[in-house]
């Protein structure tokens, strides 16, 4: 985390100022506008993020276009097919219905990104507000919310999600709710160091002689400061909330079908493995490649918004 | 503008018998002991001494920054009304819009990731609810009032794209933005080179006379308090010693402690052979102050054993209408000048020098 520094690369800073370094090159200076430009330039560079980036991009097209890619409806049964494999018209064959997996997949696209931006935007909302309260006001709130993360640390997510789904019964909503409530732990422990060590900064103080109330200090002053490391965690967040949405689906507390969720395709397809396994290859496939991309991107993000890792 | 002398004008701030403290680990911390000042309109007020004098944290108990700091005794009137009765709610609306604070250090003062504009226009914001371009608009403004070349262009930029000088007028500009009545700058330039030092101290001094406010000067550079401020309090271990107008302190100190910071500096009309007469020791604890006079282990005039490591002086009226000192024998000080003291120093170091070469041989 850069603190006092200029969240900036300190490369871009130089050149803007050593050509003349007097006031005539004012204009100069605004041009060479630093953080996007700067953290644009150093995630291109890292091979591993841009091809996360590209599948990412794939994704979200497929999700918004599902209605044109798919050739099929994911309910409509050809019944000539039965688990077929891959064919000119069923390109990732048929499932034991005789569903088109190919359209099942692309429509799964929609479902897990779904849960997954949902889920992690609900994680961060609760992380982001209890962190941040914990760090700037410490003492007695500080050690209530740590303790509280404590002991949701100690529930197997798992475990709730079954109770839960118990009771609301099994679908995409409860999936998001279980892993949305579940999943704030890790950011609020990160928001929370970082409002701890923020707060005694100078600029903290000057915002407070300056008048500013509590609420704008915190949000307005020291949220963007502690922004770096919260992006990062979110968009891996992303990645692993759908990989827990699949891990629930194959535990048979996940969305129910028809719904075209991956895990749940995988799931399906797990006792004929040995007979068809473009059941679960394709399915799983696309859990496993949503999941690397979201990684990747977090990495270079990382990599990319930290000057220090240069 | 008006002719009449500062300290006939309006008193806006009247700080009455002070005492604030810090509880630590080691004990009970008493930063301000029993601290009284008036600062009027137009007037620059210098407050000095050295570090841990309790000179910052009587400016800072003033906004009610410190929160580990405890307030026992004594009122802080603002225009008449206590700050310290105010609810956090009434004292924050007071801080930045009617006083505004300037800090030491403006890189770390400045937020890095918003714009110099932006933080300017916040101020105008948040006190006066100024919406987004007429906030701007506003930031712009102030940065040209301070002197920034290309304000427009300049408020569009962040705070590290802005050399030290250029940052310490924008935290000046954000300071004025609401017109406050009162600036405290805590030591304002010490962070800055020496040759920007004096046109930022001249901003300062250019912006109390537009908005017609007081300034609170805390700063150890005697030469900064020598050519800006109309009274000056000198603070040690947390008591003012010694009150007065800048001519009086400079020219007719009543007390040790001050003769010794004078003397302790270096003179323009210096010809290089002169000694430069520190003050002997180290500043006392503030968890164990000495007895009587806290400066007593250090003062080459204190009669011990006697009055000066029994009795705590009192502030009292020495010379003149309002010229204070707290020592035991300010009148015996008449006629002590920086002069006669380094002459008197020069002989008796040279007597401990020899002594001091004695006892090795012995």
């Amino acid at each position: 985390m850069t603190t006092t520094d200029s969240p900036t690369g300190p490369a871009t800073e130089l050149q803007a100022t050593e050509p003349g370094g007097g006031v005539s090159d004012v204009a100069d200076l605004a041009a060479a506008r630093p953080l996007r430009k700067d953290v644009w330039r150093r995630f291109k560079r890292n091979r591993l993020a841009m091809v996360g980036l590209a599948l990412l991009i794939l994704l979200v097209l497929t999700a918004i276009f599902a209605d044109f890619i798919a050739p099929h409806s994911i309910t409509d049964r050809d019944s000539t097919q039965f688990r077929k494999g891959p064919s000119g018209d069923h390109y990732f064959g048929t499932d034991t219905i005789g569903r088109d997996v190919f359209s099942r997949v692309v429509y799964g696209t929609r479902v897990s990104l779904k849960i997954g931006i949902a889920a992690t935007t609900i994680a961060l909302v609760i992380g982001l507000f209890l962190g941040a309260i914990a760090g700037f006001f410490g003492g007695l709130l500080d050690t209530l919310i740590m303790r509280v993360t404590d002991i949701f640390l100690a529930i197997p997510y798992i475990v709730l999600a079954v109770a839960i789904a118990s009771v609301l019964g099994r679908s995409v909503n409860t999936v998001i709710f279980v892993l949305g409530f579940t999943g704030w732990l890790g950011i609020c422990r990160i928001v929370r160091s970082s409002f701890l060590s923020l707060r005694q900064l100078e600029y903290v103080e000057a915002a407070t002689a300056l008048g500013y109330s509590r609420f704008r200090i915190m949000f307005r002053h020291i949220l963007p400061n502690a922004l770096q490391p919260i992006i990062v965690y979110g968009t891996i967040a992303v990645g692993s909330v759908i990989l827990s949405e699949a891990a629930l689906s194959f535990l048979g507390v996940g969305p129910v079908d028809p719904t075209p969720a991956w895990g749940l395709m995988v799931s399906d397809g797990k006792s004929l493995l040995a007979v068809s396994p473009h059941l679960l290859f394709f399915p799983g496939m696309a859990i496993f490649l949503t999941v690397l991309a979201f990684v990747f991107v977090g990495d270079g993000l990382r990599d990319a918004l930290d000057p220090k890792l240069k | 503008m008006t002719l009449l002398p500062p300290s006939s004008r309006e008193v806006l701030l009247s700080i009455r018998d002070l005492e604030a403290k810090f509880t630590t680990d080691d004990g009970v911390v008493r930063a301000v002991d029993g601290v009284s000042f008036d600062v009027h309109r137009g007037e620059v007020f210098a407050i000095v001494g050295e570090s841990g004098s309790g000179k910052s944290v009587t400016a800072m108990t003033i906004l009610g920054l410190i929160p580990t700091v405890e307030v026992d005794r004594g009122e802080i009137l603002w225009k008449g009304r206590d700050l310290l009765t105010l609810s956090e709610e009434e004292r924050r609306k007071i801080r930045g819009g009617e006083i505004a604070m300037i800090f030491q250090d403006p890189l770390t003062a400045l937020n890095p990731v918003h714009t110099v504009g932006r933080q300017i226009g916040e101020m105008a914001r948040v006190h006066e609810g100024l919406g987004k371009k007429d906030a701007m608009t506003r930031a712009v403004e102030m940065l040209d009032l301070v002197g920034i070349p290309e304000a427009r262009a300049r408020a569009k930029m962040y705070p590290h794209e802005f050399s030290g000088g250029m940052r310490q007028r924008a935290m000046i500009a954000m300071a004025i933005t609401c017109k406050p009545d009162l600036l405290i700058a805590d030591e304002p330039t010490t962070a800055l080179d020496v040759t920007v030092q004096a046109q930022v101290l001249e901003v300062l001094i250019g912006i109390k006379d537009e908005i017609d406010s007081g300034i609170i000067l805390i700063t150890h550079d005697l030469g900064v308090v020598a050519g800006l401020a109309d009274q000056v309090m000198v603070m040690y271990a947390g008591r003012q010693v010694e009150m007065g107008t800048t001519e009086e302190i400079f020219y007719e100190s009543r007390h040790p402690y001050t003769l010794g910071l004078l003397a302790s500096l270096p003179r323009l009309d210096d010809e290089g052979d002169e000694p430069l007469v520190p003050i002997t020791g180290a500043p006392p604890s503030l968890i164990r102050r000495p007895p009587g006079c806290a400066f007593h282990p250090r003062c080459r005039f204190a009669q011990v054993p006697g009055l000066c490591n029994e009795d705590v002086p009192a502030l009292r009226l020495v010379a003149g209408d309002a010229h204070r000192s707290a020592c035991h024998y300010a009148e015996t000080l008449e006629g002590v000048t920086v002069d006669t003291l380094r002459a008197s120093v020069k002989e008796s170091e040279l007597v401990t020098a020899d002594a001091d070469t004695g006892e090795a041989d012995a």
